[in-house]
């Protein structure tokens, strides 16, 4: 049972950060990002090209890369979103032309990773070896990737609720007219948490590389699985999203042991429907806006 | 800006040019042998494609014309490619193909990559006559196929005859008493792991098998660490997974991680990739997986030289698909050469009588059928060789039990 539930921890843990970007992106920035999987999968590359060029350790690889994301998602909101930003009349409407949007730039990441490492399947071996950890013996890689999540966690939810420029961007998740009336400067935060989600997905991409076997096309999967994450927690909630994706990855890996493998995904998304019909906004969304 | 010509002058200019295009067109034709394909250049087929088929035709290509190109008659004329990305969908390949055959106009084409794309442009090419050299596609139904489809050739032969082959070698094994009779086998629900699971269920149940565990997983799952800790509990001897190559490397990584080291270790597709040994070195000792090559024979050898020579990043091609691609691609240029001329009856007629010399060793085929394959390869001292079935040229002995996991 200890197993099971450290299994599912750990894979709760990988989707809670896989998602944590996007509802930041999508909950404040109002992007939905359809090319988040690409930018995962890119940090992944990076990571490994690092790694495996450079003998560089991943963790080395995340002080790197994540400033690295936070500049170029920077400069994509930037130069790429902003026009439909200022073009678009109200905030659904932003949601479609992001989509849109951010589904061609899908296409162009995509196929500057076939042109760069081709479609073959990447994978290295990075703290592979198992430890024993509440008497189970479990991956020290996904160990550490657990570890890390719950830091980058706490530290996200503490920038965002104690500190001033966290408030703001709360203020802009809930309501971006009126936050512009208590002098808040809605497209720099915006700007800003576009790029802080965009870092947030490159650590993601750098400590799955460290397990998981990818190549230039998976990315579309990883995307599925934050968009339903963060839907099920609500959308632009931290805390719903860390919730959500314990709930999957726990739900997962005991139907996994007790059950049978071939349900989980039917467990999933019997679980996600389960949320939306009792909350249709998400487990911590609030109703209207 | 003004210009002189009149509407009329510049179509009459534009027909001209057309026509002399046309003409050039026509004056080319015997000058080379356009070969088309559309492979999954993007989408979930990349990877297979990747590893095991676009090197080898940019290998072919790539030597055929070095050497002036394939023999017509009496004189050589280089291959020309034409060349699409079918986007891992079957409906977009059968697009394409429709285009390379009605606008480019080319005298072959190479296949997807794949049993789903192989099976789904398997009509297109029969009613168009072209020859179907199906090199990377696994179905029941090949010897079918074979004979609905006269001008398909199904070279890495079927599922069922896949698991009853890896069930003579158990119970061989099971006979000389280095194994004991409990197997745990998981599956990935997706074509491949139904088809091999369903074959292999019976097989096994027949040969008096213990199934301790059957079990199959969604394709995508990013977690087999619940699958591999309650196999581990149940202590097989044998362990049988028909896996994608994702799945592989996680399930090869968790037990090796979890120290479930049964006698017999047997994974899917991607056991037999040069990623495997990458990523597990000296631990790969021992693994058994669906494939194998004749990895002692020369013509290997020479093969592997210049692939490694050839690909991007001196990539080593995967030690199963590969090699029959390169040999389908050989059998196809010999047998344009033995017809003398663009007359793609003629050729499958040749590919379907005729005996053909390549890097697996002399192929000829009955009913559109290899009369032998690879089906179960080990890895020992660091190369993939085929062990089963026996009789095959440049078997090796299985190495039973497999040796212990080893730190990296």
């Amino acid at each position: 049972m200890t197993n099971a539930i450290l299994t599912g921890l750990m894979l709760g843990g990988m989707y809670a950060l896989i998602a944590m970007g996007l509802t930041l992106q999508y909950g404040v920035a109002r992007i939905m990002n359809l090319s988040y999987g690409e930018f995962l999968i890119a940090a992944a590359f990076a990571s490994h090209w690092l790694f495996t060029g450079w003998a560089v350790s991943p963790f080395v690889g995340l002080v790197l890369i994540v400033p690295a994301a936070f500049l170029l998602n920077f400069a994509i909101y930037k130069l790429l979103l902003t026009p439909l930003v200022r073009r678009a009349p109200n905030r659904d409407a932003l949601e479609v032309d992001s989509i849109l949007a951010t589904f061609g730039l899908t296409f162009v990441i995509q196929g500057s990773m076939v042109a760069l490492f081709g479609g073959a399947y990447y994978s290295y071996s990075f703290l592979a070896f198992p430890v024993q950890f509440l008497g189970e013996t479990v991956a020290a890689n996904r160990l550490a990737a657990l570890g890390i999540t719950i830091l980058l966690g706490l530290a996200l939810y503490l920038a965002l609720t104690r500190t001033r420029a966290g408030t703001a961007v709360r203020a802009v998740a809930v309501d971006p007219f009126a936050a512009q009336l208590v002098a808040i400067n809605v497209s720099q935060a915006s700007a800003l948490t576009f790029a802080l989600g965009g870092a947030l997905v490159a650590a993601a991409g750098v400590l799955v590389s460290t397990f998981l076997t990818f190549s230039a096309s998976s990315g579309v999967v990883f995307t599925m699985k934050a968009l339903i994450v963060v839907v099920m927690g609500g959308v632009g909630n931290m805390l719903g999203c860390l919730v959500a994706g314990l709930a999957l990855g726990l739900s997962e890996a005991l139907v996994a042991s007790y059950v049978d493998p071939g349900l989980t995904l039917a467990v999933n998304f019997a679980l996600f429907l389960a949320v939306l019909l009792v909350k249709p906004a998400g487990l911590f969304g609030r109703a209207t806006r | 800006m003004t210009t002189f010509l009149t509407r009329r002058a510049a179509l009459f200019a534009a027909a001209t040019c057309a026509a002399t295009l046309g003409l050039a067109a026509i004056a080319q034709a015997q000058t080379s042998i356009k070969i088309g394909y559309a492979i999954s250049r993007t989408g979930p087929n990349t990877g297979g494609a990747a590893v095991t088929t676009i090197p080898n035709y940019e290998l072919w290509v790539k030597e055929v014309n070095a050497a002036g190109g394939i023999k017509l008659g009496d004189k050589r004329v280089p291959i020309e490619v034409v060349q699409y990305d079918d986007r891992s969908n079957a409906e977009e390949a059968v697009r394409a193909l429709e285009r390379l055959i009605n606008q480019d106009k080319v005298d072959f084409i190479l296949p997807p990559w794949g049993t789903g794309l192989n099976l789904a442009v398997g009509p297109t090419l029969n009613r168009e006559g072209y020859p179907h050299l199906a090199a990377t596609a696994v179905t029941d139904r090949a010897p079918e196929l074979a004979k609905r489809w006269p001008n398909s050739f199904w070279l890495l032969g079927t599922s069922a005859d896949s698991a009853k082959t890896l069930v003579e070698l158990l119970s061989k094994l099971r006979d000389e008493k280095k194994i004991g009779d409990t197997v745990a086998m998981v599956s990935i629900a997706d074509g491949f792991g139904i088809d091999l699971s369903s074959a292999a269920r019976p097989a096994l149940t027949n040969a008096k098998f213990k199934l301790a565990y059957d079990k199959s997983y969604p394709i995508g799952t990013q977690d087999l660490a619940p699958i591999i800790n309650e196999v581990k509990a149940l202590n097989p001897d044998v362990f049988i997974a028909f896996s994608y190559p994702p799945d592989t490397l996680a399930l090869t990584e968790q037990s090796r991680i979890t120290g479930f080291n049964p006698k017999i270790f047997y994974t899917g597709v991607g056991t037999a990739f040069p990623l495997y040994r990458q990523k597990f070195g000296k631990n790969t000792e021992g693994v058994m997986g669906i494939g194998g090559w004749s990895g002692d024979s020369p013509a290997i050898k020479d093969y592997l030289a210049r692939h490694k020579a050839s690909a991007a990043n001196g990539a080593e091609p995967d030690r199963w698909a590969s090699a029959v691609t390169y040999a389908s691609l050989q059998m196809l240029q010999q047998a344009i050469e033995r017809v003398g001329k663009i007359d793609r009856a003629a050729v499958i007629k040749d590919l379907q009588t005729g005996s053909f010399d390549t890097v697996i060793g002399k192929v000829k085929l009955e009913n559109n059928m290899p009369t032998r394959y690879w089906w179960v390869g080990q890895w020992q001292d660091g190369e993939f060789y085929g062990i089963a079935p026996a009789k095959n040229e440049g078997a090796r002995t299985a190495i039973v039990p497999k040796p212990a996991w080893v730190a990296p």
